[in-house]
């Protein structure tokens, strides 16, 4: 594996490919991002981390494309991770986020990221956050996240974004009840976006009468959750929903939440990094449990004696992977 | 920790606006279990080596129909080259005229697939591309 040190390095240099092996290495083995972490930790946290969730088909990535050319034109750098669910069946994945957004490929001062669930227990969770860090160091001053909205980690990815934006659209049939779920309820801006059809304003009152009666919608002092009414097709609405964006950021920061949430994100980063050096130690372990169960039926030892032999075991595996953290 | 899943882009470059075939094979390839990266129609070569290069795919799959592909494939060639990236494979796809195969494959092109190449070839050819990078640690 590659020195993500100087990987780091090397990206900081605004080296592309330098770039994306770097997040390659923090996808797949983040322990690495704990390295990358003392190593940047004071000059990062700075980019508003705004996650993006909503309705299968929204517009959540047309939107997002949207949203990247008015950053630029106020001269922001801008990253992406559009995060797209992977098949149960066969683990592959086509990740279309990306298709809305290409018009910025060749823009060097945005950066997009494909990646997908993997089915992994906790894993995407990892690769999110840890990518969130990277991009945060090098010095990208929004970072969008596109999520599926559903599943625990979104929950987690959506708890490491300053601003929560949930997409819906007009006539999705029952759609306030649908935003009744996961992280869609916790939203600080809502978008109707697709407001070019005309069951736009009956979508807006649902949605308002929601929000009024706190059905959704995450509430905290001195921010009520704002809705924006937007056609990413037609590019309207765009200007007005990057000012609400601005304005939450410029709420968080003038409420010093923003220690605050940098501390929060990289709690729940350095908890799942060792949740999983426990789990996989715990796997092995009772790996050998089998093993141990058929020996004490042979020659009748005490079950106490054998589990405790197990947990044993599992625990000095457990340290053999801590003090390889260290190195 | 499990496998690191194959990660490959498919464009499409040139000005037509069919991309029937290379859906077919995005899909083909996502059933097979890699993940990948579909950037659609009208691509450029810039476009294509620079989302390559963010993605940081294993294998880079272009299809071309129109014919401007030599010309398109050169200068893909020499961006890639350019960035520091000429370690991904690339491949071909498309009704690209036999004498030409060869010119492709002299720019460093790994493998051009004429139509009618059954999808579970290609398959089987960009996982093979993917490993054999991953096997001789392929970047620098
Ligand atoms: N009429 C109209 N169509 C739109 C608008 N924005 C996006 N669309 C269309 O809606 C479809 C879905 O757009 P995407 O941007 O892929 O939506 P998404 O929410 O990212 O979709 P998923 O990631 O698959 O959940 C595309 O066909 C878009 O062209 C809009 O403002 N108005
Ligand atoms: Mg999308």
């Amino acid at each position: 594996m590659e020195d993500i040190i100087e990987l780091f390095e090397e990206a900081r240099k605004g080296k592309l490919r330098a770039i994306g092996r770097l997040l390659t290495v923090v996808e797949n083995s983040s322990i690495e991002v704990l390295k990358l972490l003392e190593h940047v930790s004071s000059d990062s946290g700075r980019a508003q981390v705004i996650g993006v969730t909503g309705i299968p088909g929204a517009g959540k990535s047309t939107l997002i494309s949207r949203l990247i050319g008015e950053y630029r034109s106020r001269g922001y750098k801008v990253a992406v991770v559009a995060i797209d669910p992977s098949s149960p069946i066969s683990q592959g994945s086509l990740m279309g986020d990306r298709l809305r957004m290409q018009q910025f490929a060749t823009d060097r001062g945005v950066f997009i990221r494909s990646i997908s669930t993997r089915g992994l227990k906790g894993g995407l969770s990892i690769a999110s956050l840890s990518i969130i860090e990277v991009f945060d160091a090098l010095g990208y001053d929004k970072i969008i996240v596109e999520t599926v909205g559903v599943g625990q980690s979104d929950v987690d990815i959506m708890n490491a974004a300053h601003t929560i934006v949930v997409v819906t659209m007009p006539g999705a049939g029952d759609d306030i009840q649908a935003l009744k779920a996961g992280v869609m309820e916790i939203g600080n801006v809502y978008v109707i976006n697709k407001s070019d059809k005309p069951e736009a304003s009956k979508t807006f009152e649902y949605l308002k009468f929601s929000l009024d009666k706190g059905d959704i919608g995450f509430f905290e002092p001195d921010w009520v959750p704002r809705i924006v009414k937007t056609s990413a097709i037609m590019g309207q609405g765009i200007r007005e929903l990057a000012d609400v964006l601005e304005e939450h950021w410029d709420h968080i920061r003038s409420k010093g939440l923003l220690r605050e949430k940098l501390a929060s994100r990289r709690m729940l980063l350095s908890r799942l990094l060792l949740e999983r050096v426990f789990s996989d130690s715990l796997q092995e372990s009772l790996r050998d449990i089998d093993g141990a169960i058929k020996e004490m039926i042979l020659d009748g030892r005490k079950y106490r004696v054998v589990t405790s032999m197990v947990a044993r075991r599992a625990i000095e595996k457990m340290l053999v992977k801590v003090s390889n953290l260290e190195n | 920790m499990i496998e690191k899943p194959v990660k490959v882009l498919v464009a499409k470059i040139g000005l037509d606006g069919h991309d029937r075939g290379a859906k077919v094979i995005a899909r083909a390839l996502k059933d097979a279990g890699m993940e990948v990266v579909y950037t659609g129609i009208r691509q450029t070569p810039e476009q294509v080596v620079l989302s390559a290069i963010e993605e940081d795919v294993d294998v880079i799959g272009v299809s071309i129909l129109s014919g401007a592909h030599v010309h398109h494939i050169k200068r893909l060639m020499e961006l890639l080259e350019k960035e520091g990236a000429n370690d991904i494979p690339v491949v071909v796809g498309g009704t690209i005229p036999i004498p030409d195969v060869d010119k492709l494959k002299e720019m460093g092109v790994k493998e051009v697939f004429l139509p009618g190449t059954s999808l579970k070839y290609i398959v089987d050819v960009v996982r093979r591309l993917a490993k054999e990078r991953s096997s001789v640690g392929g970047h620098n």
